[in-house]
């Protein structure tokens, strides 16, 4: 009995020490607003992720610029090379890289992040059509 | 019912045989159902074409790659409690098949990943915590084969499994507690199922027949280590 106490007890330890050790650093990415408070690190490579702001993305030969945003606080994101075919306004984004002095953050890498909605081309124009209808109302 | 007459292998081997063939062939029934669905009636994805249509094999390996783990720690706890011989048996049955679904949820995962995120592999939580998941089974399964008696590398695998279980409710809710790249469950028991109908029907029927392979190959494998471990007289 003492030994299987002693083995819960020991279960319950190692579950508490390995959650608060992910809790510190399983965070994939930073919001555009823990940024903006300053939560993510300093000076080091770090990822963030949001929303790719609507009207954003402006490419300049190799270079495209964009604006990631948690709806809350924006960052404008500097990047070069080939975009993942995911990546679209409006939809989530993870960019890894460093934010820069000026604010602006330079990535050296840029996944999509998609959601977890499956639905037919003509169901999607539906919501679409229908969340527009909502807006002019 | 006289469950415990079946708690013996002897009397278990022969209702293992008939669980395994009529499971077998529903699987495969199911199987050829699930993909067909999946792959002619179920429509394209808005925002990712085709893509998408590999979840048909990844969520249901997922899923049993979870749910395979519980139910391999469930008889390991049995055997730990009970001290009875057939529990230590379908655990170890069990193993290899959880391994391998394990391994699919990774392995079509990362072949999901490069056109959708753009990558292969991230340590984000969700991924991070079902390859150590993978890690488990194969620790199971080395520590069974590195002990030589059967009955003591099944306690020391039970506390090896129970252990173990920590990781699954991490796995299921990571996508919840953590900034992940994965995206969240489509499907979960609380709130209705965010995706188009055909599509969920092809996952299901997919799971479904993961689930009937799942038991048929379990049988079969319990089978072959009553066949190691006892006299039979079959």
């Amino acid at each position: 009995m003492a030994a299987i106490a002693v083995g819960v007890a020991a279960l319950g330890i190692v579950a508490a020490l390995v959650l608060t050790a992910f809790e510190k650093n399983l965070v994939f990415f930073f919001t555009p607003s823990q940024v903006v408070a300053n939560e993510a690190p300093q000076g080091r490579t770090f990822r963030i992720g949001g929303m790719v702001l609507e009207g954003s993305v402006k490419r300049e030969g190799v270079e495209v610029k964009f604006v990631v945003t948690d709806t809350a606080k924006n960052i404008p994101v500097v990047y070069s090379g080939a975009l993942p075919d995911l990546f679209r306004e409006g939809k989530g984004v993870v960019a890894q890289g460093q934010l820069g002095p000026d604010g602006v953050f330079r990535a050296r890498e840029v996944l999509a992040k998609h959601d977890e909605n499956y639905m037919p081309p003509d169901a999607a124009h539906a919501v679409e059509q229908a969340q527009k209808t909502l807006q002019m109302k | 019912m006289r469950w415990f007459w079946y708690a013996s292998p002897q009397t278990f081997f022969p209702l293992a045989g008939r669980i395994a063939l009529w499971c077998g062939f529903a699987a495969a029934l199911l199987a050829a159902a699930g993909l067909y669905v999946g792959f002619f009636v179920a429509p394209t994805d808005a925002q990712q074409g085709e893509a998408y249509r590999i979840i048909f094999i990844h969520v249901p390996a997922a899923w049993m790659s979870m749910f395979l783990y519980v139910l391999m720690a469930f008889w390991a706890a049995i055997g730990l409690a009970f001290n009875t011989r057939l529990s230590g048996m379908m655990a170890s049955a069990i193993a290899p098949t959880g391994a391998l679904f394990t391994f699919i949820a990774l392995w079509t995962g990362s072949l999901w990943g490069k056109p959708t995120w753009g990558t292969w592999w991230v340590w984000d939580a969700r991924l991070t915590s079902e390859l150590i998941l993978l890690f488990l089974y194969f620790g199971f399964m080395a520590l069974h084969a590195a002990i030589e008696d059967v009955r003591r590398a099944d306690r020391a695998c039970a506390v090896l499994a129970l252990v173990g279980v920590v990781n699954v409710p991490i796995i299921y809710y990571s996508v919840q507690w953590w900034n992940t790249l994965h995206q969240g469950a489509s499907v979960s028991l609380t709130r209705a199922p965010t995706m188009a109908k055909t599509m969920l029907t092809g996952m299901l029927l997919m799971a479904l027949a993961f689930w009937l392979y799942s038991i048929a190959v379990a049988m079969l494998r319990v089978r072959c280590i009553i066949r190691e471990r006892e006299a039979v007289a079959a």
